[in-house]
């Protein structure tokens, strides 16, 4: 019973407790469960870094409200009472956003312990659509990262390979959504730490307009570029928490006035007969080819392959400034991580460390900090410090804002020519982790990024749904659609399109393929129990 | 794009309010230039009649009318404090300034 | 070793001073600049605070539109552009009482830039000073330092923070160079403040009150030689938080800086400050590489765009500017300039024109505002704006004068009752019985009384000196308890000996 629950996407799951074949108090306990299997137990009680032998992909679990909601969502379904919905479906969040009454800790020793006095606003959106929060998924500390091995807490494991990462920052929320600990769970997206880790684990994630989501009560990490969004295992899911989180907020200068709606159509549309036919795809040539996986490249082409026959047009655009846009976006978001990320300082609440004897309260932030912060997250800053300070600022940062102006031109001129825009989300499939040694070259975790910072630049939507396995290490490969500013409904249209062109190849979602690598889902437990080999 | 060396990165971690030891200065350094010299060329991609974009999308003029809203207490505003005294935040002593 | 300081009229021989002021200004908006926690002062620590005021994880600032308007309107006043297009920049620095540890402020897009205001000095002598900018910002928490000397910073063991403050909208206004005051400097110094807190304080967008920290003045001085055009280094002296100390920082820089000079030595640019118990400036640190602030536009908010209309609009809700209203009641009122400076110095021209408005003559108005009414502010400590006494009490009090029913004695004291919060003058006299007695017989009584008590004095009239009635009249006076119109009394006595009044 419990398995074949987990193993709902939020759409039907939804339709189950409407119709009271399923009540939401047994959902929530069964993913409950699963998470408990799954999730492991801690390598070392005393040093929380190790993480678990498990998947990890939980920092907290909100046990006793998640089912608390649930009873009560079940009362008022009894009681005839209108829902929203997706009431009584269980959702996931991401460590980055607070929540009031339980911790917030984003994934840094810095925040351990903390507690928000307020919700943020997606919080609060959940919360009125009455979707229990299981709890509070793993990334990458502060965001940063493209792995979740930069989590103080320990990485998060790859649900179809325990030895791989999960991508990042995300990977926390994309492993549970992957390893079935929940249907749908909230992400952030400042590079890519939606899509990228979606990718990876075969799962679907978004990244809407920027101001589509509002972003307060999202922990800044570069104010400019991040974005919530949904990660779920089908892109109607997503459409549906989408239309949930969305949606103007005064709270949030940058919130668009626009209204929401629409996604949830859309993927209707997309997934009918005829949905993809006339739609014009764009294929983005500086996102395909050299630096590429093999495997990836392949899977790539195949469901451009898909998408021709379905009667889709392909048509492939230029984006020439792309080779400029990783270097422009490191330079922006490091140098907005600088600033977020001084508020840190040990004073109003956070970790306070104190060195020895009378120390100033300059020494005292400057030990806190040092002590509060990983490796990544200082690069950054100290990155950020170097970009914004005298003498530097008009090379870097403003020479890097003048290239999101070209590329954001380059979108323009490209969805002249196309109504979406189509590559693969992430150069490669999961890699081991451990694997990248980022002190020898910081450069190549970032490379992981390449194909999913531009729309951050540009704050256009984009999705990434599963395109297969790669063939040489068996592991998922990404697709990723994008749509200029505000269009968000037509990467969701595209991506149920080609889903279910997938699907039909497939014969079924691809997580049923899973056993091929690491164990089929029913003795995913028994795997994750043994921590990861 | 001159090399970026120790000292450098020694007023960058002072500005940045992050002890860092001299072997952490020497690995950043080092770092910092590789990821220096691999952005450098952002400073060559456009032209000087290219503008700046710092806003994704361009809205304007978001104002709040002047009604006083919801606020924590004092208890929740010192809920997190690492250490408090007197309904206030308490810090050690200050090295300058005033 | 230089000495410390050389008197004013050597430096000014030997220097030719330039100032430059940046002024604080707190708006007295409802709210904060970037939330909705309450703008007010004087309450118990941390509690006008909301997640945003205390920068807790996860919050953004939204803009208040009201301090927009403020800013936009102190813009105009100042005679400034405004920009058609501004954004809100990040300034870097840690600091405790900063909850973000940057201070979101303005940097190269200042809201109002370019503008003027001409300062009228003591004589009457107008000066005009250049302002470059006036931007938005916010204000920082309060700490308290405890454990060291009378709080202050030095030699404190440790240090308390509130954050009600952090949040509160400014308006930075900073001049240009100000050159050419030479001895006038202090005094002008005191002038430029004055009239700041004049124009936010007409305008309605300040409390304007200094020993609050509604308006803060951070003073920069430089000399250089006189005939030079150079500008030599300056020093920046903060915590100057009234008119008399404004001006006397400048004083005081200006013979601190010449004694440095005058030794050959070189002034260092720094952060002073100013305390009032010694009357001096100490150094504070040393401006450095280390002040790399590190602007960069705020991520989290939008630019500010405005419209000819808007301005507009603006500009028709503007009060008149104080200087052009001072011009035109003094022309209305027909006051001499020595006259009219001591009511303005005197703080009470709304007062006057107010009481003028009510009925009474501009003489008259000045009569009492000048003279008993500003006696008893005196004498109880207040500032005479602070008295209960309003226009219409001092109209009242002059037509009971002028219909006879008291005399200005009875009228003084009936104002001291007015102001103990009796009542009006009407109500007073009525209730004390204070009217002048008017009723001829017991009036002759008293003077039958006074000239039986008196005979010498009576011969003395009689005899052709008649200036001698005046012994008489004291005790009739004495015996109707002051409130016999004297004049009256005078005409009884001559008719009663047969001479004519």
């Amino acid at each position: 019973m419990s398995e074949s629950i987990i193993e709902l996407s939020a759409a039907e799951l939804a339709a189950k407790l409407a119709s009271g074949e399923v009540a939401s108090v047994d959902a929530v306990q069964a993913h409950l469960d699963h998470i408990e299997a799954t999730d492991g137990t801690a390598l070392d009680a005393q040093d929380r870094s190790r993480g678990t032998d498990g998947l990890n992909a939980f920092l907290h679990r909100n046990t006793e409200e998640a089912l608390r909601v649930a009873r009560e969502v079940d009362e008022a379904r009894a009681n005839g009472e209108e829902l929203p919905e997706l009431a009584g479906v269980p959702v996931a969040v991401k460590d980055l956003i607070v929540t009031k009454g339980q911790p917030t800790t984003a994934a840094s020793r810095m925040l351990e312990g903390f507690m928000s006095p307020y919700d943020g606003t997606v919080t609060r959106k959940l919360r009125a659509a009455r979707m229990p929060i299981l709890g509070k998924t793993n990334l990458d500390e502060f965001a940063m990262g493209s792995s979740t091995e930069h989590s103080a807490f320990g990485p998060t494991r790859n649900p179809w390979d325990l030895t791989k990462i999960p991508g990042g920052s995300g990977g926390g929320s994309a492993a549970a959504v992957s390893a079935f600990q929940t249907p749908l769970a909230l992400g952030t997206d400042t590079g890519g730490s939606i899509r990228q880790p979606a990718a990876v684990t075969g799962t679907v994630g978004v990244k809407p307009t920027y101001g589509s989501v509002s972003r307060y009560g999202v922990i800044a990490m570069a104010s400019s570029l991040d974005q919530v969004g949904p990660c779920s295992r089908t892109v109607l899911d997503a459409a549906l928490l989408h239309e949930v989180v969305g949606g103007h907020d005064p709270a949030d200068s940058t919130s668009l006035p626009d209204p929401v709606g629409g996604y949830a159509q859309a993927a209707r549309t997309g997934a009918a007969d005829g949905g993809l036919k006339g739609l014009r795809v764009g294929v983005v040539k500086q996102l395909t080819g050299d630096g590429f996986q093999a495997g990836v490249q392949q899977r790539f082409e195949e469901s451009l392959e898909l998408l021709r026959r379905a009667g889709a047009e392909i048509v492939e655009v230029e984006t020439p400034n792309f080779e400029y846009a990783l270097g422009a976006y490191y330079l922006i978001m490091s140098s907005e991580v600088s600033s977020n990320l001084a508020k840190y300082d040990g004073v109003r609440f956070g970790l306070r460390v104190t060195p020895e004897g009378t120390p100033t309260i300059e020494k005292v932030m400057g030990a806190s900090r040092a002590a509060g912060f990983g490796d990544e997250v200082k690069r950054r800053i100290i990155l950020g410090t170097y970009a914004l300070s005298a003498g530097y600022y008009d090379a870097y940062y403003g020479s890097a804002q003048q290239v999101r102006t070209l590329v954001q031109r380059d979108f323009a001129a490209a969805f002249e020519k196309a109504d979406v825009l189509i590559s693969p989300t992430a150069p490669t499939t999961a890699f081991d982790i451990g694997g990248v040694d980022e002190s020898a070259d910081p450069m190549q975790m970032y490379l992981n990024d390449i194909a999913t910072i531009p729309t951050n630049l540009a704050g256009i939507p984009a999705l990434s749904l599963p395109g297969g396995l790669a063939p040489e290490d068996g592991l998922p490969v990404g697709i990723q659609f994008m749509a200029p500013a505000r269009e968000d409904a037509r990467v969701y249209r595209a991506g149920a399109g080609l889903e279910r062109l997938l699907a039909e190849k497939w014969g079924g979602p691809l997580w049923q393929h899973r056993g091929d690598v690491a164990g089929t889902v029913h003795d995913f437990a028994a795997t994750a129990a043994q921590g990861g080999k | 794009m001159s090399a970026i060396n120790r000292e450098q990165v020694a007023h960058l971690a002072e500005l940045a309010r992050i002890e860092m030891t001299d072997e952490e200065l020497a690995r950043v350094a080092g770092e910092l230039e590789l990821i220096v010299s691999s952005v450098a060329s952002v400073s060559e991609a456009a032209g000087p009649d290219v503008p700046a974009t710092s806003h994704p999308l361009p809205l304007q003029n978001v104002f709040r009318d002047d009604v006083v809203g919801e606020t924590l207490t004092q208890e929740e505003a010192l809920l997190n404090a690492p250490d408090g005294q007197d309904g206030k935040f308490r810090v050690p002593a200050i090295l300058d300034g005033e | 070793m230089s000495q410390d300081v050389l008197s004013f009229e050597e430096a000014l021989e030997r220097f030719d001073p330039v100032l430059g002021f940046e002024v604080h200004v707190e708006l007295n908006t409802k709210t904060k600049m970037f939330d909705a926690a309450p703008n007010t002062f004087g309450d118990e620590p941390n509690t006008n605070i909301t997640p945003v005021s205390l920068g807790l994880p996860g919050v953004l600032p939204v803009v208040n539109g009201k301090a927009v308007e403020s800013a936009i309107k102190l813009g105009l006043a100042l005679n400034c552009s405004i920009a058609e297009k501004c954004h809100f920049a990040r300034k870097n620095y840690f600091y405790p009482d900063t909850p973000k540890n940057f201070q979101t402020s303005q940097f190269d897009e200042p809201i109002a830039y370019e503008g003027y205001l001409d300062l009228e000095l003591e004589d009457g002598t107008e000066f005009r000073v250049e302002i470059e900018r006036a931007h938005m910002e916010e204000d920082a928490g309060k700490l308290t330092h405890m454990g060291g000397d009378a709080g202050r910073i030095q030699n404190a063991q440790y240090s308390l923070v509130d954050y009600n403050r952090a949040g509160v909208p400014l308006i930075e206004i900073v001049t240009k160079p100000i050159e050419g005051a030479g001895e006038r400097a202090p005094e002008l110094a005191r002038a430029y403040v004055a009239a700041i807190r004049e124009i936010v304080k007409n305008l309605g967008i300040s409390d304007a009150r200094m020993e609050r920290g509604n308006v803060r003045c951070d003073a920069n001085v430089s000399l250089m030689p006189k005939g030079a055009t150079q500008f030599g280094t300056r020093s920046e002296t903060k915590n100057v938080n009234s008119l008399r100390a404004v001006e006397r920082t400048v004083r005081y820089e200006i013979q601190r800086h010449a004694a440095v000079l005058a030794a050959g030595e070189k002034v260092t640019q720094e952060t002073r400050f100013w305390h009032e118990d010694t009357r001096s400036t100490t150094a504070g640190r040393p401006k450095s590489d280390a002040d790399d602030y590190r602007y960069f536009p705020e991520p989290d908010l939008v630019p500010v765009v405005t419209t000819a209309d808007w301005i507009e609009e603006i500009r028709t809700t503007l009060p008149e500017p104080p200087s052009e209203r001072r011009k035109r009641l003094k022309a209305d009122w027909g006051y001499s300039d020595e006259e009219f400076r001591d009511v303005v110095n005197a703080g009470v021209m709304d007062e006057i024109e107010r009481t003028i408005a009510a009925g009474a003559s501009a003489a008259t108005a000045r009569k009492w505002w000048m003279g008993e009414i500003a006696r008893l502010a005196k004498q109880r400590e207040v500032e005479i704006a602070e008295l209960p006494v309003a226009a219409e009490h001092v109209v009242e009090l002059n037509q009971l004068i002028e219909g006879g029913k008291i005399n200005d004695k009875l009228a003084k004291k009936v104002l001291g009752f007015v102001v103990d919060g009796e009542g009006t003058p009407g109500e007073i006299v009525e209730a004390r019985g204070l009217a002048v007695v008017s009723d001829d017989g017991a009036l002759s009584t008293a003077v039958d009384d006074a000239m039986a008590q008196m005979p010498d004095v009576v011969e003395k009239i009689r005899g052709g000196k008649v200036q001698a009635v005046g012994a008489l009249i004291g005790p009739v006076m004495k015996a109707t308890r002051g409130q016999a119109d004297a004049g009256r009394v005078r005409q009884i006595i001559l008719e009663k000996l047969g001479m004519q009044g």
